[in-house]
């Protein structure tokens, strides 16, 4: 990928006009072709395996869009699911701008949630909105510091991010555990230990007309936001060079650490944000409701959408629609809910192994001669 | 007579639970040492970890025999890493990222076919009952100690030899340090790397099946707490030498023991922080013995996780 950015740079710096736009559509359609070949090969593989499971892959999808997009409600429920994907996925795409694979974000999700709950519960006696800024801090501090680790560990101890973020989610998790089953415990949450609720008022509401809260507006201004820094600002250009060649950068005398540092701190406050908007406007209390997947389902979606963070916005609705049409599938078809979790993994690793079909085919290459 | 040890129960549990949960570190990174020692990464065997368990639980549960369901974990396994190994072969695909994907297909495959074995028990693999000389117990369920530990430890030495003194190991160690001086000599860089993944994959699904079919002893979806992920930085601690992942797999083992054995002696305050007692060690270790911009001694020099 970073060779990729490499060359696009490169190109497009070419003296012709003409010439730059067509090099940028044909580079443009390849990033969607490919994407949606693997995306297509897949759905194939998907269906094959339920093929030798003895279910019919039509009535699977047929139940996915159903429980999708098909109804008002569906897609009400669709897009509920997609919001935190939203943060999750940028939360490893903004790293990846540096050539850095960090998938740190269900933790940062957990301990942003927690943070939040317990800032929450703390000030509850001032004013809703006031709480609600004071939570979504909290929520960003902490998140942002827990991938700026990640980032540090990575670029002055030299320690792979990729490990180190996987080992703070599970050291997160631990962590929110301690805090929900001990000194934040609710004694009356027997059945799911949970934090205290936050007060009533400091709930984030529904967009009216909707069921569906306003967490997914703020990701979607959050994505369209770091779209503008990543690509068109001078700091989204820095990190694009330390992404495609690091040794230039560093010649370059771009500061690369506090680059790194900031990129992450960046990614996790979007997650440590997310677990906030989950506290507020779904759960109202911090418990294991904040650790089922949203993470990782978000790393998904940032490698579909080649992290680029307005290709999150639909592709995380898409995995939304998915997730949330598991438990239909469920009853419907008698398969178990890790079903999705098979489909998840089959689109993972056929988008993964899909990069090795950039520059294969002709037609996205520009014509040599200028 | 059950008190009679009283404190010093903690460190006789610290050491057996050592043994106990210490052997599937032992599996997944002697096999994560022999796959990276020829220069490539599978971060994917935490869910080869996890396939293994529930191959291993089902087929003994099928076939009335638990070293059956050991085997066929070790098979399921390899043919895990032959997919790692195989695409990873594409030109500009990332193994570590797919690594992640690999894991987090490993995971679907077994909750999804793991779903029917969640409440029937399976045949247990046997264990070696070594505190027979003993009254007390406490030390004769302390020695409890299963046989695929002692593989474990005949493996790690075996495959210490075979880097150290074999031609085979030579050509991994040559394959993983330049590429282009294995394909100078002759050797195929590629189906050594594809082979050495599969091989990997056979003893991280080795060590699911012991942990379904030994310690816990039960399939559910939470079997693997992030083992298979430990083992990776685990074998950079151990400095890809099969003999110190041995230790390092006990270090870890007793790191993981450490909570539960505080908590039957009647020390249950912050019990969720011993558990991520493993979690923190590794992340120290790391942190102490990689440092930036140099190589590691023993570190294959192909390996990505060096840039």
């Amino acid at each position: 990928m970073s060779q990729a950015v490499a060359d696009k740079t490169a190109l497009t710096a070419a003296p012709t006009t003409r010439g730059d736009l067509e090099v940028r559509l044909r580079r443009g359609a390849e990033t969607v072709a490919v994407p949606l070949v693997a995306l297509g090969a897949a759905a194939a593989l998907f269906s094959l395996f339920l093929m030798l499971l003895g279910k019919s892959p039509v009535d699977f999808f047929a139940l996915v869009a159903q429980g999708a997009f098909a109804s008002w409600f569906s897609l009400q429920n669709t897009l509920q699911r997609a919001a935190p994907l939203l943060f999750t996925a940028l939360c490893c795409a903004i790293p990846a701008r540096l050539g850095l694979v960090v998938i740190g974000a269900e933790g940062a999700l957990a301990l942003g949630g927690l943070a939040a709950a317990a800032a929450g519960i703390a000030t509850a006696s001032a004013p809703s909105v006031a709480v609600q800024l004071v939570m979504a801090t909290a929520g960003i501090v902490v998140g942002g510091s827990w991938i700026a680790l990640v980032g540090a560990l990575r670029h002055w101890r030299g320690i792979n991010e990729t490990i180190s973020s996987l080992i703070l989610n599970y050291i997160a998790i631990a962590l929110m555990n301690h805090f929900v089953e001990g000194p934040l415990k609710d004694p009356a949450s027997l059945n799911k230990p949970s934090t205290q609720a936050i007060p009533e008022g400091a709930m984030i509401g529904a967009i009216p007309g909707t069921d569906v809260h306003w967490g997914l507006v703020i990701g979607i201004v959050l994505c369209v936001v770091l779209w503008v820094l990543m690509s068109r600002t001078t700091f989204g250009f820095a990190t694009r060079i330390v992404g495609g060649n690091l040794r230039a950068a560093q010649l370059q005398g771009l500061a690369v650490g506090p680059l790194i540092l900031i990129a992450c701190a960046i990614a996790g406050a979007a997650a440590g944000l997310a677990g906030m908007i989950e506290v507020a406007a779904v759960n109202g209390r911090a418990n294991a409701s904040l650790v089922v997947g949203y993470g990782y389902t978000g790393v998904l979606v940032a490698f579909l959408a080649r992290h680029n963070p307005l290709a999150v916005v639909p592709i995380a609705i898409l995995f939304g629609g998915i997730v949330a049409s598991g438990g239909l599938i469920q009853r419907r078809m008698g398969l178990p809910d890790a079903t999705i979790l098979v489909l998840q993994g089959i689109v993972f690793v056929a988008i993964l192994a899909s990069d090795t079909l950039y520059g294969r085919w002709r037609i996205f290459q520009p014509r040599s001669a200028p | 007579m059950s008190d009679a040890l009283g404190l010093w129960g903690v460190p006789l549990a610290v050491a057996s639970g050592a043994i106990r949960v210490g052997t599937p570190f032992l599996f997944v990174s002697i096999g994560e040492c022999l796959t990276e020692k020829s220069g490539r990464i599978n971060l994917g065997l935490e869910g080869t970890l996890v396939l293994g368990a529930v191959t291993g639980y089902g087929v003994s549960l099928q076939s009335g025999s638990p070293w059956v369901g050991v085997f066929a974990a070790g098979l399921v396994g390899a043919l895990f890493g032959m997919l790692h190994g195989w695409l990873c072969k594409l030109p500009r695909v990332n193994d570590i990222a797919l690594g992640i994907a690999m894991m987090l297909l490993g995971m679907g495959l077994a909750f999804f076919f793991g779903k029917p074995y969640i409440q029937p028990i399976a045949p247990m693999l046997p264990s070696l009952p070594l505190g027979f000389w003993s009254d007390s117990p406490q030390i004769r369920a302390a020695l409890e100690v299963n046989a695929l530990f002692f593989i474990g430890v005949a493996l790690a030495a075996l495959l210490w030899w075979a880097f150290a003194s074999t031609r085979i190991g030579l050509v991994v160690r040559i394959v993983g340090d330049s590429a282009d001086a294995a394909r100078a000599m002759g050797y195929p860089v590629d189906l050594t790397r594809f082979l050495a993944t599969a091989a990997g994959g056979f003893l991280a699904g080795l060590g699911g099946a012991y942990l379904s079919l030994y310690y816990p002893g039960s399939w559910n979806e939470r079997i693997s707490s992030g083992q298979g992920l430990m083992a990776v930085a685990l074998v950079i601690f151990a400095r890809w030498n099969p003999l110190r992942c041995l230790l390092a797999a006990l270090l870890f083992g007793g790191a993981g023991a450490l909570g539960p054995a505080l908590q039957a002696v009647g020390v249950s305050e912050g019990y969720y922080l011993f558990y991520a007692a493993p979690y923190v060690l590794t992340l120290l270790v790391m942190v102490m013995t990689v440092s930036p911009g140099k190589q590691l001694t023993g570190a294959p020099g192909e390996l990505s996780i060096q840039r």
